[in-house]
């Protein structure tokens, strides 16, 4: 048995946690307490930064593998990854510093217990990604819930009740059909583990409504149309770091498991409700981003935002092709970063003037050049325009589409149009124009956290902007492999009529 | 008579009962000294009954006692809730002047009424028993008898347990007068053939026991009886009748009832649903937390129940990890409730909880583990416990049965999250007392340690429950 080393990746970040619980806390030792959650998770970092350079890109089969007995007889807690997993770690693990990073400057009060939320919430995003047992997944899936319903209610903003039950009671609801849909699964075929369930198979007269219930859960985590309302009250009401993770990690957890379980266990219903995905995904693309054009409130605009961008996420997982699900999942890590950039943002600029309202703000070009500077790399991300990672993807994934339907593609190449609109109007409506508001004028430009937070950030996007090949590397394998395992091009050339 | 050593915790109890009446009758002011002396008693049963041989299944008196596997779990169980909450609520006795010596052993009564339950093999020793546990109830419902709340939950308490008793009763004599003999195994031998009258029987007698757990539409008493009894009684009504009653459930449903599954099958899902649906939205609208605990226990028998409707070993194993489970969720949540005091003022209301969390942080991350793991959320153990009913739910597809409970689930977990809400994100109020006698807080940091930590080993509990043998 080797190193344990994804137990750790889970384990570590709760010890943090247990260590800054049971430091005392006083005044002065708050700031003790930060160093030690930044140094745990950027040793969580390194340590799968590490995972991802002794990974062999080049094999199929999950790696790491752990497998131990946990309930006796019936499920095994049993962890590893593939070349799609390791990324969503590495995701993970390169936010939560960052997070870390920014409490100085939102959170005032309770700092400590704010940390240990989030040391607490790292490790159970940590364990969604790579476990390989389907109740080891919906354990890490559910138990996150509890630290970010803290976080929105204790931290978040004005309506941060309504805000943080509307998030728990709308994904406690669509996932617990999910955990209906796992115990048949163990009844049909006798097993959770992933791995054995791949091999398998699960009968088809079965997938419909398996895949219906497991579709339940991760349509609101993602959230699709017509699920998608808890999103912007969430993302409005959580604090900045709250924000972050939830649109950088939280929701990617739904695609992957679109990916990981609903492709995976469920081939053919999968291709069974396609029509329905692409419709809800276009809805989606369409529909919030012409809502997001009409926001006043900077954060809602990005939360639209968001549910317009994992529109093409899942319109790219559902056409089944190398490329389409290639880019859902560049797509994802790269509004992960965008999207967590983004919010940053809007964090600098509410920690100054206590307002999201964008018509209080115009004119911070001359102010703040600095910022406008990061800003513009991002809003560019997020429209995806050529040379960020944001053009990787959806371009990946609009190949993937015009492949498969050339109607679909073209209504959602439109979404793209409708992208450029609303962040282009956004920037304009904030850095550029008349400095009208006085008060506007005494905000001070980016300090040195935020110039390293914020930088940190800009590196990858433009970096996986010109030279997506370490990412596309290393899921290359692993999708390739699901494709060929469940026939989806034959499939696929059938349905062409080839 | 070289069995009477299988029911030696029996007598155990029965003598200590005698002599701590006649102790405390002849010395006086000893009312602390006599409960002190009968938590080491139960502390002692308890040993008595790990002592015995765990290897014996044997039927005592003509078959009308059974001590096996399923009886032994349940004593262990029921004696263990009986010392934790001796532990937790001695302060309280003291503070609310229902300090008495027969408030002990009333308790002790009720402790022997249940194990005789537990191990009834034959109506009319169950009878007895029942009653025995009943009586000592009424008494201790209404102990604080200066308090008008105290008085009224324990006459209610009474009228309409001695209905049930009643029809529990007619029951009884139904099954006997159908089956010519009150021996469980033999009236299952006897009742191949299913009649009108045995039906009945069956009928009666599941209404007196869905009385006895408070399952709906038979729970009428049960937030009356919570609110207004003092809350040390609360805290005994919500554990320990429910452990004796969920077993003599068991009892009669798998063993003289067990051919007869068709005839109760469908009844114990109406019991179920009703409860868990029932339970989750009646404890919406609830400003009591005693009360509040009322519903919820409410709905959390309904989860037992749906567990027993399989009609499968699975499942009666997963209705007993259930409410050992739950058991464990109800102390550290009473042990919560005995800490809210101030000037020697106990506080009952949810609004008293605003913002606790600023004042006594540990106090409010032990209630947020137990209202999180209450409403069944991961990875906390009162989400192990709906996994095994519905793992065993699924098995025998009842798939209506599964959504409806895990729906229920989110229902309820509106109001948990409500008393959540209450305690991190309001205004703080005044501060409570801190210090707290060490029984209470050993209870709470058990209770909630064992809540949080479940999850690392959780094949502990279930191997040891897999080994009951039902039948």
């Amino acid at each position: 048995m080797n190193f344990p080393i994804l137990s750790s990746l889970i384990l570590l970040p709760t010890i943090g946690a247990l260590f800054i619980f049971f430091v005392r806390s006083s005044n002065s030792q708050y700031q003790s307490s930060k160093y030690v959650a930044l140094f745990i998770t950027l040793a969580n970092f390194f340590l799968s930064l590490y995972l991802w350079i002794v990974f062999d890109k080049s094999i199929v089969d999950f790696q790491f593998v752990e497998e131990r007995e946990w309930i006796s007889g019936f499920v095994n807690y049993k962890v590893g990854v593939d070349g799609i997993s390791i990324l969503f770690i590495l995701l993970t693990t390169f936010i939560t510093p960052i997070c870390v990073i920014t409490v100085n400057a939102t959170i005032k009060n309770r700092l400590k217990d704010f940390l240990i939320a989030i040391l607490i919430l790292e490790t159970f995003m940590i364990g969604v990604f790579c476990s390989l047992d389907l109740v080891v997944f919906y354990l890490f899936f559910e138990a996150g819930l509890i630290p970010m319903f803290l976080i929105i209610g204790i931290w978040g903003g004005e309506r941060r009740v309504y805000s943080a039950f509307k998030f728990f009671l709308y994904t406690l609801l669509g996932s617990v059909l999910m955990l209906v849909a796992i115990i048949s699964i163990y009844w049909i075929t006798g097993t959770t583990d992933v791995i054995k369930l791949y091999e398998l198979g699960i009968d088809a007269k079965y997938q419909n409504l398996l895949w219906l219930a497991f579709f339940s859960s991760f349509a609101v985590k993602t959230p699709m149309w017509p699920v998608h309302t808890w999103l912007p009250d969430a993302h409005v009401e959580a604090p900045t770091a709250g924000s972050v993770l939830l649109a950088a990690i939280l929701l990617k957890m739904a695609g992957y498991g679109f990916i990981r379980f609903s492709l995976g266990l469920f081939p053919d219903a999968s291709l069974y409700f396609v029509p329905l995905v692409y419709t809800l995904s276009l809805i989606a693309i369409i529909y919030t981003s012409l809502v997001a054009l009409m926001q006043e409130d900077m954060k809602k605009l990005i939360a639209y935002s968001s549910v317009a961008h994992m529109g093409f996420v899942t319109l790219g997982i559902f056409t089944m092709t190398q490329q389409g699900i290639e880019g859902s999942i560049f797509q994802m890590i790269s509004h992960g970063l965008v999207s967590a950039a983004l919010f940053l943002c809007v964090g600098v600029v509410y920690d100054r003037l206590h307002t999201r309202l964008i018509n209080r703000y115009g004119g911070l070009v001359s102010i703040m050049p600095k910022y406008a500077i990061v800003f513009m790399v991002f809003t560019l991300g997020a429209l995806g325009l050529p040379g960020t990672s944001g053009f990787i993807g959806e371009f990946l994934v609009l190949m993937g589409a015009f492949k498969k339907n050339i109607l679909v593609a073209t209504i959602a190449s439109l979404g793209v149009i409708l992208g450029a609109a609303y962040m282009l109007w956004l920037y304009k409506r904030i850095i550029f124009g008349k400095l009208i508001n006085e008060d506007v004028k005494k905000m001070v430009d980016l300090k040195r956290f935020e110039i390293v937070t914020l930088w940190l950030l800009v590196l990858p996007i433009i970096f996986f902007g010109f030279y997506p090949e370490p990412l596309i590397n290393s899921i290359e394998v692993s999708v390739a492999n699901m494709i060929d395992m469940n026939d989806f091009d034959k499939i696929n050339k059938l349905a062409l009529g080839d | 008579m070289e069995n009477l050593q299988l029911i030696i915790p029996e007598l155990f109890i029965s003598i200590m009962i005698m002599f701590l009446l006649i102790f405390g009758v002849f010395k006086k002011n000893s009312s602390q000294l006599v409960y002190n002396l009968t938590t080491v008693s139960l502390v002692a049963a308890l040993a008595l009954i790990i002592n015995l041989d765990a290897q014996i299944e044997s039927s005592l008196f003509n078959n009308s006692y059974n001590i096996d596997s399923l009886a032994r779990f349940m004593k262990i169980l029921l004696i263990l809730s009986g010392i934790f909450v001796m532990l937790s609520s001695s302060k309280y006795i003291q503070i609310s002047k229902i300090s008495k010596i027969e408030y002990p052993i009333l308790i002790l009564c009720s402790i022997l009424g249940m194990m005789v339950m537990i191990s009834s093999n034959d109506l009319i020793v169950f009878y007895m028993g029942l009653e025995l546990q009943s009586l000592a109830l009424y008494v201790l419902a209404s102990f604080n008898r200066d308090n008008l709340l105290s008085t009224e939950s324990g006459l209610k308490y009474f009228v309409l347990s001695a209905l049930s008793s009643g029809l529990l009763l007619y029951g009884c004599s139904l099954i006997y007068g159908f089956s010519e003999t009150t021996n469980f195994n033999q009236i299952m031998v006897n009742t191949k053939e299913i009649e009108y009258g045995l039906t009945f029987g069956i009928v009666f007698i599941l209404v007196g026991l869905a009385f006895k757990i408070s399952a709906v539409p038979f729970h009428m008493w049960a937030p009356d009886v919570y609110q207004g009894s003092p809350t040390s009684v609360t805290v005994f009504f919500a554990l320990l009748p429910k452990i004796a009653a969920l077993t003599v459930f068991i009892r009669f449903l798998y063993i003289p009832f067990y051919e007869l599954g068709d005839q109760w099958q469908m009844i114990i899902i109406f019991l179920s649903i009703a409860s868990m649906v029932f339970g989750a939205v009646a404890a919406i609208g609830q400003k009591n937390l005693k009360r509040l605990i009322a519903y919820s226990s409410i709905s959390h028998m309904g989860y037992a129940l749906a567990g027993l409707s399989t009609g499968t070993t699975q499942g009666v194993q997963s209705s007993i990890t259930y409410i050992t489970i739950y058991l464990v969720m109800n102390l550290a949540f009473f042990s919560c409730l005995f800490m809210l005091k101030r000037n020697d003022e106990y506080y009952e209301n949810i609004d008293d909880l605003s913002g606790l969390s600023k004042n006594h942080p540990l106090l409010s991350l032990s209630l947020l583990v137990v209202l999180f793991s209450l409403a069944g959320i991961p990875p906390l153990a009162g989400f192990f416990a709906k996994f095994y009913i519905f793992v065993a739910v699924i098995n025998e597809k009842m798939y209506f049965l599964a959504i409806v409970g895990l729906l229920a689930t989110v229902i309820a977990a509106f109001y948990y999250l409500r008393i959540i809400k209450i305690i991190y994100f309001d205004p703080e109020k005044e501060k409570f007392e801190s210090k707290h006698n060490l029984g209470l807080k050993f209870t709470l940091v058990a209770s909630t340690f064992f809540i949080l930590a479940y999850f690392i080993y959780p094949s502990g509990i279930v191997d040891i429950i897999s080994q009951i043998n039902i039948n």
